[in-house]
This record gives structure tokens, sequence and C-alpha cells, in this order.
């Protein structure tokens, strides 16, 4: 099928871009002072997750990411429902919400820091800033997306407030909530690492941007190959349950 | 006496209506529907037909309990109704409202979820409403992947399970092709011998509804009224077949002599 | 029924109208009290209030220093964004007609999306060195993707019909392109252009934020540095207006390009 055959293209395409890139390193064709050969990057990657010595950064970063995430989550999908419940709110907050993604958010950065010290804290509420309002669409989105048809069974099944919410309207608007968090995902990884890079003493962009700075190129690529797996594969499998729920409910 | 004076002079008026009126947005906003007076027999099967646009959707709402009339009052097997849906009633809406998220079984079993029965008990009427429906070989399937008409019989289905004395059905084989519908018909009234519930139907198909029910009512144009009310007296073990009755013709005649001006006067409001 | 719910409607938004320039009002005060009060409560250390900031941006617009790093953000940001937006249309073109090529590469730009480019930027300033080039690549990184996908989306979504059409009307494949692809197109492609501008700025704001010595992000992160927390409150004032003004021009734009007659009905 063509799915398979893009895929079978599309990894032929990329293995062959990575095999030139490491030939022209090899060969000289790069310089080494530039970019390192992608073989020495995945050894540099293996070698510092072996020793450990990426042990801190990793868990500080990640447990960063999904506090930021968690609490998008939580938040975005809190105020979205009230939104969705008050129109007059609504009137009032689409307008911000539909320019608040061309805000470059991480201006604001330098200011959390300012105000909440350098360490945890700011990075979360950066995360947070950068994630919450996809959440907050999202669920706009799937609350408007459940079919009226589904409010009035629920009246006629005589279902109360909570088992109308939990078996119809949260069922109904979970292909579009889960878009939601999937881009909050996406956006807190960014908001997080963006921040540990510029402006930050411990995580894994601080650890990318110390390298660079002390001309550790190997340390520094070894690092930089880990986040973007990381943040490639946690996406990817979002994507695939993505694409499964909403396969199940569409025709074909 | 016939089998219709039998059924009339036992049954009572499970249904009424006394001079409802529904308007939209207050006391001095559009009118919908009404001054409306119904009395619908426990047993019969009653259709209303009549232009679009002329509440007779409204008229259903109000009959179920989803919506309390603006004036005049509603009233399910003697007891008033406000605004509230009460036990007995199911309905079969236009829409689809079969929920993507559940296989047709679950789909069939929802009703049932709030009804504290027993699981053997819920299992053994979701199957025989599935049975019953002709479903039995996609219980496992997702509404999806099945034809309008199938959604719909999983509707009808799910309305079974609560054994209903009332079932509305507000044109629910509107989507369908014309021969699907005319067996959709047959299985409706195979529904309504089996079940011996009263049926409320709507629909905008004339023949659908002369050929189906005991009694047909036509409703004017906006604001609905009923202007005609025509008693068929067929048996009670018909099907699609009886087109050939020659009062068949009559009777459709006589619905559309009814309703031809009035679908005129829709016509003229929206042109 | 049908009319009847649209009167209702008309009722309800000409009701939501009259609210809706209040309530935008009494918006904008509750910021502007908010904004007061953490710079008040945190007494200027990390945001200086409102008016301050205002009076001291009214002075800043005043020298030649803020010109000369608004004119250095503006240049990178210009380029960056032509770019983006004219290898992004060939691209999105190319892949949108080409299906197969279109299938191969959607992944790759959605799964680019998701990636921290900031990332990559070391590697970037190795391949052009700290300077302007710099901070044109950093935008098109980030401006490019966006506008590849929704110019790969919108020539996908074309409804086949209207290409049958062009063909009935015997028209050339350039009049086609013109007259019915194009205009058909134009929506989805002011909106990847819309997303695109934030993008290349935001690319542009942070490569100044991380490696220059000219641009609007170097003044912000310049202020922080020398605790000017008025000038680092100003700059960003700036940035905000500026992104949200061509934002809401760019969205309006989108909608009227939406709303046209579509062009083979003329």
């Amino acid at each position: 099928m063509r799915r398979h055959a893009a895929l079978i293209v599309r990894s032929a395409i990329l293995a062959f871009l990575i095999a030139l890139l490491e030939f022209c390193c090899r060969t000289g064709l790069v310089d080494s002072l530039t970019v390192i050969p992608p073989s020495e990057m995945i050894v540099s990657m293996v070698d510092q997750i072996g020793s450990g010595e990426l042990n801190a950064s990793i868990a500080t970063t990640f447990s960063t990411i999904l506090i930021a995430f968690l609490l998008a989550v939580v938040l975005g999908t809190m105020v979205g429902a009230l939104i969705h419940r008050w129109t007059r709110l609504r009137d009032v907050a689409d307008p911000l919400l539909a320019s608040y993604y061309s805000v470059p958010t991480f201006i604001f950065y330098p200011l959390l820091v300012a105000l909440l010290g350098l360490g945890k804290a700011p990075l979360v509420v950066l995360g947070i800033l950068s994630a919450a309002p996809a959440v907050v669409i999202a669920t706009l989105s799937g609350l408007d997306g459940v079919a009226p048809v589904l409010m009035k069974l629920s009246r006629v099944h005589r279902l109360s407030r909570a088992q109308t919410l939990w078996w119809i309207v949260l069922p109904a608007a979970l292909p579009h909530l889960f878009t939601g968090f999937k881009l909050a995902l996406s956006y807190a990884l960014i908001g997080v690492i963006a921040g540990e890079f510029i402006l930050s003493g411990t995580g894994l962009g601080y650890a990318i941007s110390f390298a660079y700075q002390s001309f550790d190129n190997r340390t520094m690529y070894g690092a930089m190959l880990f986040v973007l797996l990381v943040a490639v594969t946690a996406n990817g499998i979002l994507y695939v349950w993505e694409g499964r729920l909403a396969r199940r409910r569409s025709r074909g | 006496m016939s089998e219709q004076a039998q059924v009339r002079a036992q049954a009572q008026a499970q249904v009424q209506l006394s001079e409802v009126v529904r308007r939209y947005g207050g006391a001095s906003g559009l009118q919908a529907l009404g001054p409306v007076n119904l009395e619908i027999r426990s047993g019969e099967f009653f259709s209303i037909v009549g232009p679009s646009g002329c509440g007779k959707s409204t008229l259903l709402d109000v009959a179920a309990g989803l919506v309390a009339p603006t004036s005049g009052s509603v009233r399910f097997e003697g007891k008033e109704l406000h605004g509230e849906v009460p036990d007995g009633i199911g309905i079969v809406f236009q829409e689809d409202s079969s929920m993507p998220w559940l296989s047709v079984r679950d789909n069939v079993a929802f009703g049932l979820r709030t009804s504290g029965l027993p699981k053997k008990e819920v299992a053994d009427r979701v199957d025989h409403a599935i049975d019953f429906m002709g479903l039995a070989q996609f219980a496992g399937h997702y509404p999806a992947q099945l034809s309008g008409g199938m959604r719909q019989r999983v509707c009808i289905a799910r309305t079974l399970v609560l054994r209903p004395r009332l079932i509305l059905l507000d044109e629910p084989f509107g989507a369908l092709d014309q021969q699907t519908r005319l067996l959709m018909g047959d299985e409706l009234l195979r529904l309504w011998r089996e079940s011996g519930a009263t049926v409320l139907l709507i629909t905008h198909a004339l023949d659908e509804a002369a050929m189906l029910s005991d009694r047909v009512g036509v409703m004017s144009a906006r604001p609905g009224r009923f202007i005609d009310m025509v008693a068929t007296e067929w048996p009670r073990d018909r099907d699609s077949r009886i087109v050939s009755d020659p009062k068949f013709g009559a009777l459709t005649a006589r619905l559309w002599s009814s309703l031809r001006e009035e679908s005129l006067k829709t016509m003229g409001r929206a042109a | 029924m049908s009319d009847l719910s649209l009167e209702n409607e008309q009722a309800t938004i000409a009701v939501r109208r009259r609210f809706r320039g209040f309530d935008a009002i009494v918006l904008t005060l509750v910021m502007l009290a908010l904004w007061q009060a953490i710079g008040s409560w945190t007494q200027g250390v990390a945001i200086s209030p409102p008016l301050l900031t205002l009076v001291y941006l009214f002075g800043l617009l005043r020298t030649w220093m803020f010109w000369d790093h608004a004119a250095a953000t503006l240049e990178a940001f210009c380029l960056a964004f032509v770019l983006s937006a004219l290898i992004g249309l060939a691209l999105g073109l190319i892949f949108g007609v080409r299906r197969f090529a279109g299938e191969v590469a959607e992944p790759v730009l959605a799964g680019f999306y998701t990636i921290p480019k900031v990332t990559l930027y070391p590697v970037v300033l190795l391949l052009f060195g700290l300077g302007m080039s710099a901070k044109v690549a950093f935008g098109v990184m980030h401006g490019l993707v966006p506008v590849t996908l929704f110019a790969l989306g919108a020539v996908r979504n074309l409804p086949p019909v209207l290409v049958r059409t062009a063909r009935v009307l015997r028209l050339s494949p350039g009049r086609t392109m013109r007259w019915v692809l194009l205009p058909a197109c134009l929506p989805d492609i002011v909106n990847g252009l819309r997303i695109s501008f934030s993008l290349s700025l935001l690319g542009v704001l942070i490569g100044e934020m991380f490696s220059s010595q000219r641009g609007l992000g170097f003044l912000l992160v310049n202020g922080m540095a020398q605790n000017n927390v008025p000038l680092s409150t100003a700059i960003v004032t700036v940035i905000v207006t500026i992104a949200i003004a061509a934002n809401t021009l760019m969205l309006r734009a989108g909608r009227r390009f939406a709303r046209r007659p579509d062009a083979t009905a003329g």
C-alpha cells in the first residue's frame, strides 16, 4: 500500500542523507570543528547515557516537562470548559486565543527568571504558557463538536450531569482533546528545553549550550541527538495513538 | 365489534396535549406551535404529517417532555410533564444519535447503564433487541462501519431495550432511500405489534404515514395546528403491501389535499 | 424549523455584539491592572509598571540606538520571512501536486515542527558563523515548515471538480493555476504565511537573544543583564504589539480571501 511505500522511501532517503553526512565528515569535506560524523554522535550519546553523566540533566528536564505538561493539561481543560459554558467569556477569549500563538512566548522568559529566580519555576511557567492555550483551544473545539442530538439523548435517558459529562461529552470530545494533549506535550518540551538552553544552570538544554560554549562538540552533538530522538519518539507515539483514535470513529 | 373499535373502547388516552402553545424567545416571541389539542390512545400508531417548519419536531419535543410548552399542558399516562422526560418514553431522533465510540452492542446497552438491572438481564435484553433488529452479525462493529439505515436500527434497538410504552420517532428514515424506507416501515410495524407500545411517528412522506398508521394528523403551516385527523381503519397485522389496497390511494389523496395548500403557504414564505 | 432558529440566532448575535465592545474594554483594563500589580508588587525588579514603561518607551523611540537595533531585527526578519514564504510555497506546491512526494515528506516536516529547534542553533552558528546570516537561518528554520505544510494541504485538499471545470473550460495550465487553483488555495496559504510570520519573528528574536550584539532580542537580554527593567519591559511591549497587530491584519486578510466569490463562478 502507498503508506508503506512512502514509509520505505522516506526511511531510505533519510538513511541516505545520514550516510552522506557520515561520508562528508569522514573524508574531511565537512570539517570536524563544525559537524562530527553521525556515527560519532551516536557513540557520544550512548557513552553519556551509559556513564550516567547525563542522568541528572535528564531527570531535571524530564521532570520539568512532565510537571509543565500535566499542569497545562489540567488548567487548559478546566479553562476551556469554563469558557465554553459562558458565551460572553468566550466572545472575549476567542480573539485572545486566536492571537496568542503569534506572540513569541519566549520573550517573557527573562522576565520570568527575574520574577521567579533561576530554577525550575520559570521553566515550568514557560512550559505552561506555551502549552496551555493549545489545550484550551482543543477543549473548545472538542466541546463544540459534541453533536446536539447526543445531548438530547442524555435527557431522554435521564442522565445526571456527571453521567452526561462522563459517558457522552468526554468520549465525544476525546479525539480533539487528545490532539490538544499531543500539542501540549510538544510545546512544553520545546519551551522547557529552549529555556534551559538560553538561561539556566541545569538540564539537557543547558548541557548542550554549555558543551557548545566549551567547544566540546562531541558532548554537544551527543546530547543534541538524544534530545531530538526523545522529542521525535514521544511525539511519534502520540501521533500514532491519535490516528488510531480517529480511524475507529470515521468512515473507512 | 371490529378490532379497532374494541381497542378504542378499552384504551385510555396515554398522551394528552391540551391547548399547547410553544413560543421561542419569551412571551412575545415567535410562535412555533399551537394551539394544539391531541389525544393518543395507548397502543395506537399515530403519525403526524405537515409542511416543513410547521413545528412537527417541536410537537414531538413537547410530547416527550424535552421541552416545556409556553402555555397549555402535556400529560403522559395522566401525569403532567414539566420539561423532563418521564420513564417509559423512547425517542428515535432524525439525526444519527449512535455513539461512534461504542460498538453496536455497547450502544444498544447504553440505556440500561443506569437501570440497575443485573448483568444477565441486561445481556439478554440487548441480545434480544439486536436479534430483533437484524443486527446480530454486526454486534461487534462500530457505527462508522455501518450504513445509515443500520445506524438507525441501532438507535431503535437502543430504544427497545428500555421496553418503552411510548415510542417517538422524528423522521427516522429521512436519510434513507425509498426501498430501504419501505422495508424499515415493515420493521417498525413488526416492532409495534410485538412490543405493544404506542408509536408516534413524524414524517414528511404521506405514503409512509398512510400505510403505517391507525390515525394520521395533518398539521398546518407555522404555527402548526391540526387541520385534519384521518383514521385509516387498517387491520393490526398490516405491512407495506397494503399499498395495493384501493383505500391507500384515497387516503394519500386526502392527506395531500389537506396538506397541499399549507405546503404552498410555506414555500411562498420561504421564497 | 430552520428559519426559526435563524431569527433566534440573529437576535442573540446583536445582543452579543453590544456586550463585546464593553467586555473588550473591561478586559484591557483588567490586564493593565494586573500588569501594574505585578510591577509594583515586585518593586520593578522583574517588570516595570505600565505607565513607567510607556514613558520609557517614548523616550526610547527617540534614540538612534533603538532604531539601529530595530533595523537589524527588521532586516533579518524580512529576509527570513521572504525566504520562508518563497521556498515554502514552492515546496508546498510541489509536494501538494506530486502526491507521493508529499506523502513521503509530510511526516518529516511535521516531525521537524515538534523538535526543540533551539538545540540545533549551535549547528547553525557553526555553519554560518555569528552574524546576520545565522539570524536569517534561524528565522527560516522556524518559518519554513508552516508555509510548506499549509501550501501542501491547500493543494491536496483542492476539490477535484475545480480541476475538471478548468479542463472543460479548456484553460491553459498557466491560467488554470492563476484563475482557479491559486485563488482556491489562497485562504490556507494566507494562514500558513500568518503562522510563518510569527515563527520567523520568533526565530530571529531568539537568535538575537542567544548570539548577537544587535537587534531587539539582544536589547531584551542586555536589558536583563544590566538590570534595566524598563528597557526589557519596553522591548517586550513593542514585540507583543507588533506580533498581535500583524497577526490580526493577516487574520482579517485571510477571512476576506475566504469570503471572495469563487474565481470559477465568475
